[in-house]
């Protein structure tokens, strides 16, 4: 009796050491992923401010602070000191606010069917399976079939202008193939992120309980009816979570931009634009917009990192990721605001 | 908030319509009693290669209260779907036989559900308010009927909240999320949404299951009081419930309807054994 007790007390032990192990694991995992994260935000900032220049090659220069007002309303420069982003600020604005135009009613049209429409059969299940796989699918594969299918269209004309072909549509210069474009460029990273809202907004539509279907139906609505007062009302915190994140991988995006040959380089905002107001009153910087070449925010860390000659144009690149973080922090901040604000009176 | 309006339109309410023969007498099929609101004939009713009724016919008289009682499984809420084709939204349903409104077969394909299920009303067993306003709840029905004036759908909410003996409790916080509401008042809302797109039909599946003994008698009372103005087939477990409420009462066993008459009859002098047995609780 006395020894089955003492080994039951030396199993308990056992038990409570291995409890204790799994938490300090759990622990350890969380400290490391904070500590990498708290050394990029520390190391930046410091090259940023140029108080520490690990490469030491800078020139005297490197020992200021580098993300100053101007570095937000200047455009790219041969001179580190010069150097900003606007033209990429705009071009990632541009870049997002396309690409959302294009991939949130693709997405959650695609999500509604998918949830509410189709029929459970072999076909809808392999067609569900797939839009998993696509969300798999690295960024520089749909930068390719970008390049391919929008911006050279497949080579079918081979004898064009430089220019292209203009198409008619109104006063919209939009020409075949779309080329470097921003249209081109929002399309791509359509493609890439379509998976992402169609999967959220999927599970966003599930998790509308059935009652609530029901009960709309039983009072005579029609299917759309259904769904547009009472369905996609009820899920939409959960959509607009998956939109926002989705859209916050369109701003940090570089891989397909670089295929699809968008700049790197460039001293002129989308649309040929020189001041914030001529979008309003110079309606044709407006319309130039989506056949306009550009550049983004990554890929202009992108440049300073990597082709500049110019040590000092490490720091600049420093400064436009602290940029790019506070915009992907600012994002994110917002997905987690409307999910809780939306959220709270949806309480089933 | 114009409550005095509200209480104005109450005093001066039209009267309900009559609910008989549907507005326009001689419509009706020669073959039917004009007084059979709802019937079926032979009904069959099949998930994928299960089937879940076997021959059920009954005919419910308009302005009564019938209840189906039997064990769970017994195909009773399976049967009360019928009647308003809810079975149409799952997938691999089949039925085949005859099921009559006002004499007239709603799975006709000429039929429109959505205008059967306005005049064939449901309340469900776990209440289902909306993830809005008491009012919104309530409006929802004429909104997507048509209904865009102010005036009118205040109306019908008032009034819809009356009969369903809720006014009293919320009249003060029309505009307060009906998801703040007792189980029982989300309830009595379900049921002010239903009357609300004035239908001549209301089922109701176990409506009173998930409810506390006060909030039940409620219902029971509020039963009582509409059906002098609608036709109600209600599902309920509960059997003291049938026999307070109902005027026939069908009993349900393995998707067979095994006795169907007068409520008080079956109760005190069941025809059938198994009845008798379901009813004394030897089992179910």
């Amino acid at each position: 009796m006395n020894t089955a007790n003492q080994a039951y007390q030396k199993q308990l032990r056992r038990r409570h050491a291995a409890s204790s192990l799994f938490s300090a694991i759990c622990l350890l995992a969380i400290w490391f992923a904070l500590f990498m994260l708290a050394l990029l935000l520390v190391g930046i900032s410091l090259k940023m401010t140029g108080i520490w220049d690990p490469t030491g090659s800078g020139s005297g220069a490197g020992s200021r602070n580098w993300l100053t007002y101007t570095f937000l309303t200047e455009h790219m420069s041969r001179k580190p000191e010069q150097s900003g982003m606007i033209a990429g600020i705009w071009g990632s604005l541009w870049l997002m606010f396309m690409t959302g135009l294009f991939s949130i009613p693709l997405g959650i049209g695609a999500a509604v069917y998918l949830e509410e429409y189709a029929k459970n059969n072999a076909f809808t299940r392999f067609i569900r399976l797939n839009i998993s796989n696509l969300a798999g699918v690295p960024s520089i594969v749909f930068g390719i079939l970008g390049l391919t299918v929008f911006a050279r269209m497949f080579g079918m004309f081979p004898d064009l202008p430089p220019r292209g072909i203009p198409l008619g549509i109104g006063v919209l210069k939009i020409s075949i193939p779309f080329g470097k474009s921003l249209l081109t460029g929002s399309l791509t990273l359509t493609l890439m992120i379509l998976p992402i809202i169609i999967i959220a907004s999927q599970e966003a539509l599930r998790s509308v309980p059935q009652s609530l279907r029901h009960a709309a139906l039983a009072l005579g609505a029609t299917k759309w009816q259904t769904i547009w007062l009472q369905v996609l009302p009820a899920s939409l915190p959960g959509i607009m979570t998956g939109i926002i994140l989705a859209l916050s991988r369109v701003i940090g995006e570089t891989a397909p931009l670089i295929v699809i040959g968008a700049a790197t380089y460039i001293r002129y905002n989308p649309g040929q634009m020189e001041r914030v107001s001529d979008y309003l009153l110079k309606p044709q910087t407006l319309l130039d917009v989506p056949s306009s070449q550009f550049t983004a925010m990554p890929l202009q860390i992108f440049e300073w990192v990597s082709h500049q000659p110019n040590p000092d144009f490490k720091n600049v690149a420093a400064a436009a990721i602290v940029v790019l973080l506070l915009v992907l922090l600012i994002m994110n901040g917002l997905a987690v605001y409307i999910r809780h604000h939306f959220s709270k009176r949806l309480d089933w | 908030m114009e409550l005095k309006t509200f209480e104005h339109l109450m005093q001066n309410r039209p009267e309900l319509p009559e609910q008989v023969g549907h507005g326009q007498p001689g419509r009706q099929a020669a073959d039917v009693a004009p007084t059979m609101k709802v019937e079926t004939r032979n009904l069959d009713f099949f998930y994928g290669q299960l089937q879940a009724l076997f021959g059920i016919s009954i005919a419910m008289r308009a302005r009564s209260v019938t209840a189906l009682i039997g064990p769970s499984g017994c195909g009773k809420s399976t049967y009360l779907r019928t009647l308003n084709r809810m079975n149409d939204i799952a997938e691999g349903t089949r039925l085949t036989g005859e099921v009559l409104v006002d004499g007239e077969s709603i799975y006709d394909p000429q039929v429109d559900v959505v205008e059967l299920r306005k005049k064939v009303g449901m309340v469900f067993q776990k209440s289902n308010p909306f993830p809005k306003s008491i009012f919104d709840n309530i409006a929802f029905g004429p909104r997507i009927g048509g209904e865009r004036n102010r005036a009118k759908l205040e109306e019908i909410v008032v009034r819809s909240l009356h009969q369903a003996a809720l006014w009293d409790e919320v009249k003060d916080r029309l505009h307060a999320s009906a998801l703040a509401l007792s189980g029982g008042q989300q309830q009595r809302l379900c049921i002010a949404r239903t009357l609300a797109t004035s239908p001549e039909v209301i089922l109701m599946d176990e409506p009173a299951s998930a409810l506390d003994p006060a909030s039940t008698a409620r219902i029971e009372d509020l039963i009582f009081e509409l059906k002098k103005n609608y036709t109600i087939i209600i599902v309920t477990h509960n059997m003291q419930q049938a026999a307070r409420v109902s005027d026939y009462t069908a009993f349900f066993y393995q998707g067979r309807l095994i006795e169907f008459g007068a409520t008080k009859a079956l109760f005190t002098t069941p025809k059938e054994k198994q009845t008798e047995d379901y009813i004394t609780g030897r089992f179910g």
